[in-house]
């Protein structure tokens, strides 16, 4: 079975195969978090500023007596402008700032290494299949630890969405259209893959277990499968 | 109230009754869609499906939550009832432009609202959410055509309602009113229909060729035909993310109203806030509804693009906000129902906007996208902003619509427990969106750690609806025995309320044609 040596062939210096993306910042989801705390932190700042800003104003300036009337200042044509121009200019700067750090991360989740390994995934109404491209075809998606994984999606009847919340992943499968994306399991562990575009009245039971384990295990599992897949179209053919 | 007569209503004319019609029928719309939530939080109150467990009911109610409180209630109750009832007055207009075209609006929105009742109510209800996107919505066995021929009447009556008021503000203008000395709320209408204008058309092409699809069988969706189920996603979003702004914008408006009269103050910076926020978010609206396909395999260059174009929105948003900051300082606050609501919506404003700088940005949004995370987000900055909004504004022109003070301790407590109540049931939503809860679900058993926050935001829900019930007790007794009202009732400087009586009569104003100085603005308070 040429595939699976292929697959045997990638197995060992798998651990150390770390693919160029991650070299820097490590796994694209740890980066995603990274990012995110930033982010927060950016939303925090700013909710803070305006939000105490609001409150301060609120209780400062209540009116003294019935008649009071606010003294706002009139602003002049300078000063009018300045106040336009400077905080566009500050929440531009945050902007392409955000856009940079996003834009970079982007690239990233949507360009795989080479040495990553595929595998199709179908999603009906109302279950995914994953087809590892060896005859081999499970309900259950099983990585190997290490091991960049690309998923090339797509559906036959409604849009389906691959949410994978732990690796922070998600995109549609569309009728007519394939898409990818791709992750890797850091550590060994189960977690779930549901879909997240509405898809009718099971869309909510439409999940399946994401299993990564380490690579000796996955490839012993392959084995398994690729002689358990092959024993029944010998005995169908039979 | 004492010589009512209901044909004076149905063939009514006159802007403020048409007004007081589209608020009942978006009132009305936001009852039952209320109902609908009520129905969906209890579904949630444990991983199976909590105390109703049949999805296909549930699947219809987020459907019918979604287009009834979007296109029923926000965007009729603020562009149909607040424009209707404010416009002509604040610009001094004896009525709008075209009095029986606007009559002629209303009575569609109304057909609307009654074909969306009846798709309740049909064996095979509409179960495709509020965006309809095909393939599902023309393979399910659920009603499409309801759904669509809804969205027709309502665009026909909204595209019908921009022209209208377009003309009206452009051309009625009271005598010596210039532009820059409109109400900001006047600007803000102006700038909903515009949008209205431009792309309601794009919405109704989207959904006739579902239509078309589902019951004609062409393949403009099918792939298997040559069609393309991308194609009404980015036909749909170039209404829809428009549409945002049709709601967002008027609601600005009703606050800017609000809290620059109980602040006696004026309007900071009022030409940023209409050249660069109104006229900003005009120009943006339309080049950033990729951000709602983030995870539908679009390329990447349109991805990173419309990243940039959205996270710019900051810039409007952020000027509008600034001026809205700004009415505050150096102000004199006195605080009534109004502007208790107009305060809280600072806050939804600060919390839904803010959430939305990592969900514009494509690679947070990949983890992000359709969980309770962004329907929490979009909670915040649309529905509850713009409804605070529009409660707001309702207490506010209470004295003026008539004559009585809706103001009252069963206001104030529906006020705080509305508060309240939604903060409760949309701050868990951030928590479990950002840990992965998907949107939309009937059930969660693959997610049992969330059940205690589901739980939190269905208590948070019963609150409101304590809330709501108060609220609206609060309208009907004011109407009826609330206190009467003075003339002005809040003091403002703006043309409804120092030129027409409270009611206004038929024509607004008595005796000659309003006038007005060239320093005159309506925030003219410090003297
Ligand atoms: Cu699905
Ligand atoms: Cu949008």
């Amino acid at each position: 079975m040429p595939s699976l040596r292929r697959l045997m062939a990638v197995a060992v210096p798998m651990a150390m195969a770390a693919a160029p993306a991650m070299a820097n910042g490590g796994t694209p989801h740890s980066q995603w978090d990274h990012l995110w705390g930033h982010v927060l932190l950016d939303l925090v700042v700013i909710g803070v500023v305006f939000g105490l800003g609001a409150l301060w104003m609120m209780f400062r300036y209540r009116a003294k007596s019935p008649d009071d009337v606010g003294t706002g200042p009139k602003l002049t044509k300078a000063q009018a402008i300045g106040w336009a121009l400077l905080p566009a200019a500050i929440f531009m700067a945050d902007d392409f700032f955000l856009a940079a750090k996003g834009w970079s991360l982007f690239t990233v989740y949507r360009s795989a290494p080479a040495d990553a390994m595929e595998i199709k995934v179908t999603g009906y109404q109302w279950y995914w299949e994953f087809d590892y491209g060896n005859g081999v075809v499970t309900q259950e998606l099983k990585v190997p630890v290490g091991k960049p994984v690309v998923l090339r999606m797509t559906s036959p009847d409604v849009i389906h969405s691959f949410g994978l919340a732990e690796y922070r992943v998600k995109e549609d499968l569309m009728p007519g259209r394939v898409s990818w994306l791709w992750f890797v399991a850091d550590k060994p562990g189960k977690t779930v893959a549901t879909c997240t575009m509405y898809c009718g009245l099971a869309h909510s039971k439409m999940y399946s277990d994401v299993v990564a384990v380490p690579a000796s295990e996955f490839h012993a599992w392959m084995e398994s499968k690729v002689r358990q897949a092959r024993a029944t179209t010998d005995s169908s053919r039979g | 109230m004492s010589d009512f007569k209901l044909t004076e209503w149905i063939f009514t004319t006159d802007h403020k009754r048409v007004g007081i019609l589209y608020l009942i029928g978006s009132l009305a719309a936001f009852g039952v869609a209320g109902c609908a939530a009520v129905y969906i939080r209890l579904n949630q109150l444990s991983p199976s499906g909590g105390l109703f467990s049949d999805p296909q009911n549930y699947n219809i109610a987020l459907y019918f939550h979604g287009a009834a409180m979007i296109l029923a209630f926000l965007i009729p109750g603020l562009t149909g009832f607040f424009a209707n009832y404010l416009v002509p007055l604040m610009i001094g207009a004896r009525d709008v432009a075209f009095p029986r075209i606007n009559a002629f609006s209303v009575w569609l929105f109304f057909a609307a609202i009654v074909l969306a009742l009846i798709s309740l109510m049909v064996s095979d209800g509409p179960d495709v959410m509020w965006t309809g996107y095909p393939p599902y919505s023309v393979t399910t066995v659920g009603n499409t055509a309801f759904y669509v021929f809804t969205v027709h009447l309502l665009g026909f009556s909204s595209i019908l309602g921009a022209v209208n008021f377009l003309v009206t503000i452009l051309y009625m203008r009271a005598k010596g009113m210039g532009f820059n000395q409109m109400n900001i709320f006047v600007w803000t209408v102006l700038g909903a229909f515009v949008l209205q204008l431009i792309f309601i058309p794009v919405l109704a092409s989207a959904v006739t060729m579902l239509l078309f699809d589902k019951y004609l069988g062409t393949h403009f969706f099918d792939p298997t035909g040559g069609g393309d189920v991308l194609l009404y996603q980015n036909l749909f979003w170039f209404y829809s993310h428009p549409a945002v702004y049709v709601i967002l914008l008027p609601a600005m408006g009703v606050l800017f109203e609000v809290i620059s009269t109980m602040a006696k103050n004026r309007v900071f910076n009022y030409k940023a806030c209409v050249y660069g926020g109104v006229f900003g978010l005009i120009l943006l609206s339309g080049e950033v509804w990729v951000h709602h396909l983030y995870v539908a395999g679009m390329p990447n260059w349109l991805r990173t693009g419309q990243m940039v174009t959205t996270l710019l929105i900051s810039v409007p948003v952020g000027l509008m906000v600034i001026s809205l900051w700004g009415t505050l300082y150096r102000a004199a606050i006195t605080y009534n129902v109004a502007m208790h609501y107009a305060c809280a919506c600072l806050f939804l404003l600060l919390v839904g906007g803010l959430t939305g700088i990592p969900l514009a940005m494509t690679v947070l949004d990949l983890h992000l996208g359709e969980t309770a995370f962004i329907h929490a987000h979009f909670h915040f900055v649309m529905a509850l902003f713009a409804t605070f909004s529009i409660f707001s504004g309702i207490y506010f022109w209470f004295p003026k619509m008539t004559g009585r003070v809706a103001d009252s301790k069963p206001a104030l407590i529906g006020f705080w427990l509305n508060f309240v109540g939604v903060t409760m049931t949309f701050t868990p939503l951030f928590i479990i969106g950002m840990q992965g809860m998907p949107r939309r679900y009937a059930t969660y058993e693959q997610f049992p750690q969330f059940e205690p926050y589901h739980q939190m935001a269905t208590l948070g829900a019963m609150v409101v609806v304590v809330g709501m019930l108060l609220t609206f007790y609060s309208w009907i007794n004011g109407a009826i025995r609330g206190p009467k009202a003075a003339e002005n009732h809040w003091r403002s400087k703006s043309l409804e309320w120092t030129h027409a009586p409270s009611p206004p009569g038929p024509g607004n104003f008595p005796g000659q044609d309003p006038e007005v100085a060239k320093e005159w603005t309506p925030y003219d308070y410090a003297r």
